[in-house]
């Protein structure tokens, strides 16, 4: 049973989960030591759990932060933000494994919102959606794209997100729930470069569960932002996640065993029919891939409010 | 005894498992992970008069 690995000590629990993390970067074909790795902070448990693992395995991994200006009605942006420097201050990470070199201190890329665009999410939301509804779709869509075009920027060939076992299923849940195939077929823990401007993602988590990535952060000491984005309560993916552990604690491994036989399925083919080819080209403003006509859903976002104004 | 689970306190009765005291707080054993005394544990620790217990929920971040 996998959560007997809680009864070894906090220092060969984090042996076991850095092994396990290599072997998942090894068995996707994630990456290679040659390669530059992005790593996307948030502040949060996974990601900064990821950043560490990759560290201590001695790959060259920096951090990119996104600012999106949550700060209303707790200061969860500025304080995340904190979290994340503080890690990487402290130094922790040098706590190298025995066999991979000290890694040097990694550079942390922090790209602010506001300050670039004018906007906060919440309010770039409120204005293109005339405040219906959750900031989540504006958010996503803006985290997407300034991740994929810093990545290129800067030449990393990886971007790497701290995605766990329990996100992954939250959403093969929700679109198994819809039959979404066409997602169904594009969930997977390496999506590759599939075309020039857009950068390889992968998820070296996607076998932990959340409990797992969680005991790593506190058996590693890392202070990680404890609190939720202010906008998550009571959203779907939340609501599934409780679900499928109510699952696990009736039939232990179910979470686990639902990711690892929908990857089998997915490796036979079972939705490659569904994987459409997207017909892309570059967006005329900023030069990002798009698979809009002219100007790329990002640049329509910011630029609708921008007129709004 | 006491327990912590996100900034609130909640008191239940010693000598049973943590596991326990987590579904009596309508808690999923699943969804959060035990401290007792500052040191992270297994849900099956038996709790103590005096324990000082910790519930650190797992989902976070955003
Ligand atoms: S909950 Fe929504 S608004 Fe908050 S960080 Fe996640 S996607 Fe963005
Ligand atoms: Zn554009």
């Amino acid at each position: 049973m996998r959560h007997h690995k809680l009864a070894l000590c906090a220092e060969h629990y984090g042996e076991w989960f850095v092994a396990q993390t290599e072997r998942a970067i090894e068995k996707y074909r994630m990456f290679s030591r040659d390669e530059r790795v992005l790593v996307a902070v948030s502040g949060g448990k996974d990601s900064l759990a990821l950043w560490d693992a990759l560290l201590r395995l001695g790959y060259h991994a920096d951090g990119l932060y996104i600012a999106l200006g949550i700060n209303d009605p707790i200061p969860y942006s500025d304080a995340s933000l904190e979290k994340t420097r503080k890690f990487v201050d402290s130094g922790e990470w040098r706590v190298a494994k025995d066999d991979a070199p000290l890694a040097p201190r990694p550079t942390l890329y922090i790209v602010d919102i506001p300050a670039a665009y004018g906007k906060t999410i919440p309010e770039i939301a409120r204005a293109k959606m005339r405040g219906q509804g959750r900031p989540c779709a504006a958010c996503g869509l803006t985290k997407r794209y300034v991740m994929n075009r810093l990545a290129l920027e800067k030449g990393y060939t990886v971007l790497a997100t701290g995605h766990n076992l329990d996100d992954e299923i939250a959403v093969l849940f929700q679109n198994t729930l819809r039959w979404q195939t066409g997602y169904l077929a594009r969930q997977a823990p390496v999506l590759p470069a599939s075309r020039e401007g857009l950068v390889k993602k992968v998820k070296p988590f996607c076998r932990f569960y959340e409990r797992e990535t969680a005991t790593y952060a506190l058996a590693r000491s890392i202070d990680y932002i404890y609190d939720e984005c202010p906008h998550a309560g009571g959203n779907l993916t939340n609501f599934y996640k409780t679900l499928l552990n109510q699952l696990e604690t009736e039939s232990p491994g179910s979470k686990l065993s639902f990711y690892l036989e929908f990857l089998r399925a997915r490796g036979e083919g079972a939705f490659e029919q569904f994987n459409r080819v997207e017909e892309l080209h570059a967006c005329e403003l900023c030069g990002q891939p798009t698979s809009a006509p002219e100007r790329c859903a990002f640049c329509r976002m910011w630029n609708v409010s921008r007129i709004v104004e | 005894m006491r327990i912590t689970y996100r900034d609130k306190q909640y008191e239940t009765k010693p000598n049973i498992t943590a596991r326990d005291a987590i579904k009596k707080l309508g808690l999923d054993p699943e969804s959060v992970l035990v401290v007792v005394n500052g040191k992270l544990t297994t849900d099956d620790v038996v709790l103590r008069e005096g324990d000082e217990v910790k519930l650190v929920a797992v989902v976070s971040g955003g």
